[in-house]
């Protein structure tokens, strides 16, 4: 095959500049991993979550009922929207687990004993489905059984109804209603001490006395049905039967996880590239605008023979195509790299059936005209500039550059600064486009960093204030019933405890006009020692005597503030409905939050001396002891133990974090190189003639060396500030964009991570440096002083 | 040669020098054994056509390049065997260059151009009596790009003299001039010549420039192929081309 002469012209003037077109593919790879990535990862979320909803029947709206006769159903299921509403049994436990001291707890799900259940239906991923009838049998979720190490045919044992009664693991499921396992109430999945488990309804109902009755119902609607109207609906048939009112989706806590992490890569989808892609393209421009001018006289030439403007211009716009082919060559196999990292990370936290990874060839399709387009925008404006050029003028050499005087000698001390340091000063401000926009390419690297480890520093910074300002406890035990405080005083005496604080706990609906929002009321004791009242700021907020105290959010959400009037509509006892005022206001971190004075609440409830959870303080050599005391304590429904939740957030978010931290560091570095490497080596084949100039008439290497490392020096300490602030805009911009109801981060940057980042800069940008100086030691004096440039 | 030779110090001598490049498999000889000497304050012209080998000569002289073999002196020392540092220190303490590009720095005035030289130098002229040497005082605070070629090149003059160096170079410094220009420049190179008794060697293709010198020295083919001495020099202002 012939190869065109312009076209080896263009494959050896690439060559020529190889590293250069390296460091720019390297870059705009990093861009096309990132969005190959993110945009693969959101398909991918989303067609595996929707697969998974499809085929395992996940339902739309889910409501829990204090005990409903059989027949409700019937009725429901003929609600106009309705398409199936299934009937099931669902009871908190506590276990005992071999091989855990201390007490874990679940979720027992009822399933038919005959056939399968129609909504939410269970993956079986080992072992077998349950025998008719057994009644000590079980389908545990996989992520409970993978965290305890179990395998199908193990027991342990449950609080069933007052008794310890021992369960055998018939099989290892998977459900679409548990993709994000974890504890009602919990921030963090701790699989160790909570599981989900699945058992045949007769045993279940005998046990816990629900024969022809059930307290949870599951609902599929049909195509098009009204969902607020379906919950209107079934409020009113539940509610004379305890209902707790329905939810749809969105309130339900696996799905929230997961929408949650696929608005993020939606985000991130387009954010990430960008930057990359943008410093790329500027990159090119560089390059591109070096090349045509070192390559006026060739133009001309061209342009002499008879080439066409638009077969020169084309021939420049190739190989800036080239370039881009060369990223993609880097950033496809990159971006599956990291799509399997990411799913691993996934792996921890989300629990599917399966869950592949695919790269789409929309978005490679995609990923190939963004790169392609970064690369001409970057190359346009020297690439017309070389086609305008009227061929005799492109004969001439370039006129030389003209300079100023600098801000140096307008300040009138130009006189005492040396020549070689106004030759960096005036280099930089001759091209104060160019410099201007090296110093946001580099700024960009610190700024990457900056972000990378905000994230790091906010859930650092959240985690120890909600395990440490928030819950000043060590333990908390959630009741299955409210019960008189005697109890508390029981749980006193237990071995151990150190001190014990009542709170009641109950689910209402918070209504302001049209707006409403399912919650938990706290009620606590507003000189509580075991529950801080603490907003991001780690400022402490007083529990007011009257009304309710919400998180920010949710005021937000319910468009109210304070002072204003909300209704509270409990949702459980004797339902009371009050009208309350938002009495305060707390910038907290997680979730919808609300608390009242433990009295007042009980007031409302028109109740006594009524408690369903303790928070406790314990002294950790007794804690074995307690463990086995609070197992055996049939009323207690769930025990939170403090340190499990953080051992387990290091296990699974903080080692998430790690990943991202990494890909960030390689990414930061890969910007902050690429950009120096390339303005070094820009500037020294602008400069060679002058810097061999100086090694001539006398000047040593490590002299010439400080011109060029000069202006590099200067740029990268111009760029670490801008960085920083650029980097704390972007930290606090995604806070603004991850203000969601689920998780709010706090805007906190550790001076650490002011330090790192620029040190990490620093030194990307001296190895750089230091690289092209190297080349300064094969300068061709005799040649350079011939050629005129 | 004679005729100066006994009461004059030498400043380089050269034995036998050769200089092989190889360009990819070809050996080009740019120097064929070249045997020299040069005394102290002469105004030397080495003539000679392009290929000659009267570039790679100068370069050698000046320590921007060594020869494949043969000795080269500069007073008592050997340039063969300096290193690269050494080298540098030589062309910074005792060799003035002019070339036929300028190479002024851009970015810097004629007054700093020829600063750059006397921040380094061991006991430079102050820049303006060196530019005032080459009757630039008025231009001191020019940029390149504001100057004639002409300008340019007598800035490049006075940067190459402000040092007090013991020999100037000057690499076809008229050779992108015009004639007036071109003698402007070449009477400021009389100058330092005779008022700063500096040795001077300059390198050109055109015989008229001969005329100024004491001695002219014909390369051809790598080889010197004549010395001649001139009894009577010509003022610079006395040429024309």
């Amino acid at each position: 095959m012939l190869i065109p002469p312009l076209d080896r012209k263009m494959f050896r003037d690439l060559w020529h500049m190889r590293g250069l077109a390296a460091a720019i593919s390297v870059v705009m790879g990093c861009g096309i991993a990132l969005f190959i990535l993110s945009r693969s990862m959101l398909h991918s979320l989303e067609l595996t979550q929707q697969t998974y909803y499809d085929r395992y029947n996940f339902a739309d709206v889910f409501a829990s009922i204090k005990r409903a006769p059989d027949e409700l159903i019937d009725r429901i299921a003929k609600i106009p929207g309705v398409a199936i509403a299934e009937r099931r049994i669902v009871v908190p436990v506590n276990l005992s687990v071999p091989g855990l001291d201390e007490p874990a707890s679940g979720r027992l799900i009822s399933v038919p004993d005959v056939g399968r259940p129609r909504l939410n239906q269970l993956y079986l991923r080992r072992g077998r489905w349950l025998t008719p009838r057994s009644d000590n049998e079980v389908l545990a979720s996989e992520a409970f059984v993978d965290a305890n190490q179990m395998e199908v045919g193990d027991t342990f044992s449950a609080v069933i109804n007052g008794r310890m009664k021992e369960l055998q693991i018939a099989g290892v499921v998977l459900s679409p209603e548990y993709i994000y396992e974890i504890k009602p109430g919990g921030i963090v999945p701790d699989n160790r001490h909570f599981g989900i488990f699945w058992m045949n309804e007769e045993a279940l109902s005998l046990a816990f006395d629900m024969d022809g009755a059930f307290n949870d119902l599951s609902i599929k609607l049909m195509r098009g049905a009204n969902v607020e109207d379906v919950i209107q609906r079934v409020d009113n048939l539940i509610e004379p039967y305890g209902g707790l009112g329905a939810f749809d989706r969105r309130d339900q806590l696996s799905h929230q996880f997961i929408d949650n992490e696929i608005e993020q890569n939606r985000n991130m989808g387009l954010f990430a590239p960008s930057i990359f892609l943008g410093v790329s393209a500027f990159l090119i421009n560089v390059v591109m605008s070096r090349t045509i001018n070192s390559q006026r006289e060739q133009i001309a030439a061209l342009k002499a023979f008879g080439y066409s403007n638009l077969e020169v211009g084309w021939h420049y716009i190739k190989s800036v195509l080239l370039i881009a082919a060369i990223a993609l060559a880097i950033g496809i196999p990159a971006g599956a790299w990291f799509g399997w990292l990411v799913t691993g990370m996934y792996a921890r936290l989300f629990h599917f059936p399966v869950f592949l990874f695919r790269i789409y060839p929309s978005v490679l399709l995609a990923a190939a005209c963004v790169a392609a387009t970064a690369a001409v925008l970057g190359a346009i404006g020297s690439v017309s500039r070389a086609v305008r050029l009227p061929p005799a003028e492109a004969m001439r050499p370039e006129p030389p550059a003209g300079f100023g005087p600098t801000i140096l000698e307008r300040m009138g001390i130009g006189h005492f600064v040396p020549p070689i340091a106004l030759m960096v000063v005036r280099q930089l401000e001759r091209h104060p486009i160019k410099t201007g926009f090296s110093t946001l390419a580099i700024s960009l690297a610190v700024a990457v960093l900056v972000i990378g480890n905000f994230f790091q520093d906010s859930i650092d910074y959240m985690m120890n204030a909600q395990f440490h300002w928030v819950q000043r406890f060590d333990l908390s035990v959630a009741m299955t019933d409210p019960v008189s405080d005697r109890a508390m005083y029981e749980l006193a005496s237990m071995p151990g405890v150190m001190r014990c604080e009542p709170t009641r706990i109950v689910s209402a609906r918070i209504r302001a006009g049209a707006r409403n929002r399912r919650v938990g009321i706290r009620g606590i004791e507003p000189d509580s020692t075991l529950y801080g009242l603490v907003d991001m700021d780690g400022r402490e907020t007083p529990l007011p005597p009257h009304g309710l105290l919400v998180s920010k959010k949710l005021a937000d959400v319910l468009n109210v503030k304070v002072g204003d009037w909300v209704e509270m509509e409990v949702l459980t006892d004797k339902r009371p409905k009050r009208r309350v005022m938002i009495a305060a206001t707390l910038k907290d971190f997680v979730g919808l939050s609300a608390y009242m004075d433990l009295e007042e609440l009980r007031r409302i409830m028109l109740e006594g001396q009524v408690v369903n959870g303790v928070n406790m303080e314990v002294d950790p050599a007794y804690q074995d002891s307690l463990y086995r005391k609070l197992k055996e304590t049939p009323a207690i429904a769930t025990v939170m133990v403090k340190q499990h939740s953080i051992d387990s957030f290091n296990d699974t978010i903080a080692k998430n974090l790690g990943v991202m931290k990494r890909i960030n560091l390689i990414f930061a570095c890969i910007i902050a190189a690429g950009v120096v490497y390339n303005s070094a080596r820009i500037s020294l084949s602008e400069r060679s003639r002058e810097l061999a100039t100086l090694r001539v008439i006398g000047f040593t290497r490590q002299e010439i060396s400080s011109i060029l490392l000069g202006e590099l020096a200067i740029v990268t300490l111009l760029a670490i500030p801008v960085g920083l602030g650029l980097g704390t805009f972007f930290a606090w911009w995604m806070c603004t964009a991850f203000d969601q109801e689920l998780f709010r981060f706090p805007m906190v940057v550790s001076n650490r991570t002011y330090a790192w980042a620029s040190l990490v800069v620093i030194i990307a940008s001296a190895v750089s440096g230091l690289l092209v100086r190297r080349s300064l030691d094969h300068l061709d004096l005799v040649a350079v002083l011939k050629s005129r440039e | 040669m004679t005729s100066t030779a006994p009461s004059v110090e030498t400043v380089f001598t050269a034995r036998r020098i050769t200089k092989v490049y190889h360009m990819g498999e070809v050996d080009v000889h740019a120097l064929r054994g070249v045997d020299l000497e040069l005394y102290s304050g002469e105004f030397v012209v080495l003539l000679g056509p392009s290929g000659s080998g009267k570039s790679t000569l100068l370069n050698i002289l000046g320590g921007l390049d060594v020869p494949s073999s043969g000795e080269v002196f500069y007073r008592d020392r050997q340039l063969t065997e300096f290193d690269d540092a050494a080298l540098t220190r030589y062309r910074r303490d005792h060799v003035g260059f002019v070339f036929q590009f300028y190479n002024l720095i851009p970015s810097l005035t004629a007054r700093e151009n020829v600063g750059l030289i006397t921040e380094i130098a061991r006991n430079p002229m102050k820049p303006v009596e060196a530019l005032e040497l080459v009757d630039l005082g008025n231009r001191l605070d020019h940029f390149p790009a504001q100057m004639s070629g002409g300008e340019q090149q007598r800035v490049a003059i006075a940067r190459a003299v402000a040092k007090r160096p013991d020999v100037l170079l000057c690499d076809e410094p008229t050779g992108a001039l015009d004639v007036h220009t071109g003698i402007l420049v070449l009477e400021a190179i009389q100058k330092i010549n005779t008022e700063l008794k500096t040795t001077t060697v300059v390198i050109t293709h055109n015989a008229v420039i001969a005329e100024m010198a004491d001695r002219v020295i014909h390369l051809s083919g790598g080889e010197i192929t004549g010395v001649e001495t001139n009894s009577r020099k010509r003022p610079a202002s006395e040429l024309n081309w």
